[in-house]
């Protein structure tokens, strides 16, 4: 993903934030005594409080409580989750991410706040929003972003009993196979580096350093690219290089369509490029409609990390503008 | 200066395993099939070999080989690189061999599980650090990692500069797999195709479409060198070498040569082409039929214009005249190519070339075959050879 295509998809996804997931709605049922009972038993709570009716009318508050941890259980949708539900814009979020390669889930971390207590036959409403989106992130399970929900609980009366903020981490999975898939969505996590080896790590450094060298005897001052140990002209192996302006002219291209190699953003356009300075390059043409890219196009190029490993070269339409 | 081996060596036998989508065995399996049903097909005995050439890229030691077969002492072998390049080249080494006496019957072989094991469209990756590492490393980060996608960038810029449109890449891809549909040994066999069916398929890297690329196969192919003394004895008629050829041009990559002035040709065929012509002393008016190398559709067009088929640009109105069918100028790939037989690395070809100036073809053309040409994969530093019937 280009920078540009990154700062894209963040306005896409920091849109969702303030967004309404579910607005107030009463849980189907009331708080009950039956709920209470088989969820303390699972969770092995022996509070009496909860489950002791006659222990609790004696206690301070004249009547058993449900668990405070309970408060999301009440507005759960129960059976109908498997049958398919309406998206919602969490859905819609999650899919967004889904689309761009962010399909690893991870529920990190779940925080409850207790203001009020509710009782049997007392109602639960629920309302959740989209609350935050975090910057993007390197973690151990690969690139990723946090967002949390903010789920607010109110009793029949209106009165606030709890919140509960809900954090999890969409990320690119680390581990992908390794073979090519026919998924037209499939997106993994970086491309196939150059090896770097004497004769080009110089150059490939100075690209992780933003800049495009081609290669120039010392001797003749012929330029040659891609970079070798001799002067095919004059056999001097003394060499220095200069930087590129990275103004380019497009002499060939071809988008690649099949098949879709993990680590690389689809559409994805391939060209061969003559820079100004005269030697030619193979490199990406972005920022346009594959379709525009044209023989004797003229282009502008920019080094951009294109993923978490990846600083290369892309080339633009020179007539957007852009500057290297 | 090309040294003249013209009628020094005679091809005796030629064989091939079953081509399929998952051979289900090794590759040495298909290797020693291939070449075993070679050594049939010539009258010989596995012992009568005693030279091996292949590619660079089989997984077939020649020594694995010689053991499983039962072949003995070899005192020839050599390897071609540059992948499909190297399929005339392996005839070239044999042919070498056996003129100078470095061997008396060398057998060209081929095997690869190219579908069911590796398969070239799964693109080139590496961590190795060797020159040809290095030299994908220039293609590997923009995706340009496939064979489909290098000649893509070929045929975008030739078919810009000539004018030549899709209309001559079908007609190839198409005459190429009627004769597919009339063989029995070709993955075609049996199918219709149509444009509209070539217009519908994905597009692979464009231009390129499913049509225009071959078929990734296991399966194995050889063919047996001998002297014209020896050939004289056994079972064929002989198909003799009149001239073989290998060149890398100036400034050549290895499907990559995009630094060239002009980089939408292929200058090593045209300079192949001239040695053949000289060492045969023939013309391209001489060559009756051919089996031009077809990993993808439009390096047919290119090829027939380095052997001076017809002028350059002009191969588009060549075809489309109906110069590669059955009745036409130059019946090409009467096997079904690779586009439709199967992709054994081009030595499937010069196992159709060797039946087509023996008058055994599935499609075999009306006219006398006399001379037949073959031509090894172009990108690459590459080849051809026209065979001849032996005097």
């Amino acid at each position: 993903m280009t920078a540009n295509e990154l700062n894209a998809f963040e306005d896409e996804i920091n849109a969702f934030v303030g967004r309404e997931v579910c607005p107030p709605t009463p849980a189907k049922d009331d708080v009950n005594t039956a709920m209470i009972r088989q969820w303390t038993e699972i969770i092995g709570d022996t509070n009496p409080a909860y489950t002791n009716e006659a222990w609790a009318a004696k206690s301070t508050r004249g009547k058993s409580i449900a668990p405070p941890a309970m408060m999301y259980v009440w507005g759960q949708e129960g059976f109908a989750v498997t049958t398919g539900r309406p998206a919602d814009a969490q859905a819609d979020l999650v899919s967004l991410f889904n689309k761009h390669g962010y399909t690893g889930v991870l529920g990190t971390n779940v925080k409850q706040e207790y203001f009020k207590e509710v009782s049997p036959n007392d109602n639960v409403v629920m309302e959740m929003v989209i609350d935050n989106i975090s910057e993007r992130k390197t973690t151990g399970r690969g690139p990723g972003y946090f967002f949390e929900t903010l789920s607010t609980f109110t009793n029949q009366h209106g009165e606030k009993i709890g919140t509960q903020r809900f954090k999890v981490l969409k990320f690119i999975p680390q581990e992908q196979p390794a073979a090519p898939a026919a998924e037209d969505t499939l997106q993994v996590p970086t491309r196939i580096a150059s090896p770097r080896g004497h004769d080009n790590k110089w150059w490939w450094d100075a690209c992780d350093a933003g800049k495009v060298l081609i290669q120039r005897c010392k001797s003749c001052q012929t330029l040659r690219h891609p970079p070798r140990p001799m002067c095919g002209e004059c056999q001097s192996m003394e060499w220095d290089s200069i930087e590129s302006t990275l103004d380019g002219e497009v002499l060939s291209h071809t988008e690649l369509h099949h098949p879709k190699i993990p680590g690389y953003q689809y559409p994805l356009v391939c060209a061969v490029i003559r820079l100004g300075e005269g030697t030619n390059i193979v490199s990406n043409v972005v920022g346009c409609d594959p379709s525009a890219v044209h023989i004797g196009m003229q282009v502008k190029g920019k080094v951009e990390q294109v993923d978490e490993k990846t600083m290369l070269p892309q080339f633009y339409p020179a007539s957007s503008g852009i500057r290297s | 200066m090309v040294a003249n081996v013209k009628d020094k060596a005679v091809i005796v036998g030629i064989g091939n395993t079953k081509f399929s989508k998952e051979s289900g065995v090794s590759e040495l399996s298909l290797a020693v099939q291939a070449v075993k049903a070679a050594i049939d097909d010539a009258g010989l005995k596995p012992s009568d070999i005693d030279g091996m050439a292949t590619f660079t890229m089989d997984t077939n030691d020649e020594i694995e080989v010689a053991r499983a077969l039962g072949v003995g002492e070899l005192t020839f072998y050599g390897r071609s690189h540059y992948g499909g390049g190297a399929a005339t080249s392996c005839l070239h080494q044999a042919t070498m061999a056996v003129a100078t006496g470095m061997a008396e019957t060398v057998v060209v072989y081929r095997a690869l599980n190219g579908r069911s094991g590796h398969r070239f469209s799964g693109g080139v990756a590496g961590d190795i650090t060797t020159a040809d590492a290095i030299h994908w490393g220039w293609y590997m980060p923009y995706g340009l990692l496939t064979p489909a996608s290098w000649v893509a960038m070929f045929t975008e810029r030739w078919m810009h500069n000539t004018g030549v449109t899709k209309d001559a890449l079908f007609e190839v891809a198409h005459s190429t797999r009627v004769y597919g549909a009339n063989n029995p040994a070709a993955f075609f066999y049996g199918r219709s195709f149509d444009r509209a069916e070539y217009d519908a398929a994905r597009t692979i890297a464009s231009p390129l479409q499913l049509f225009d690329c071959c078929q990734e196969s296991d399966g194995g192919s050889a063919v047996i060198v001998t002297t014209p003394e020896r050939a004289r004895d056994l079972k064929q008629p002989g198909v003799s070498v009149r001239g073989v050829a290998q060149c890398a041009a100036d400034n050549q990559e290895q499907m990559t040569s995009f630094y060239r002035e002009e980089f939408a040709g292929i200058p090593e065929m045209e300079r192949a082409a001239e040695n053949v012509y000289a060492m045969s002393g023939l013309t391209v008016d001489d060559i009756d039929a051919a089996v031009i190398y077809d990993a993808f559709s439009p390096i047919v067009l290119w090829q027939l214009e380095a052997w001076g088929f017809c002028g350059n640009g002009e191969s588009g109105d060549f075809v489309l005249d109906g110069a590669l069918r059955t009745d036409g100028r130059l019946p090409t790939n009467t096997h079904g190519g690779q586009l439709s037989e199967a992709y054994i690395h081009g030595v499937n070809g010069i196992v159709e070339a060797t039946r087509l100036v023996r008058g055994t073809s599935v499609n075999q053309p009306a006219k006398d075959v006399n001379h037949a040409l073959v031509t090894s994969g172009v990108g690459i530093p590459t080849g051809g050879a026209i065979l001849g019937k032996m005097n």
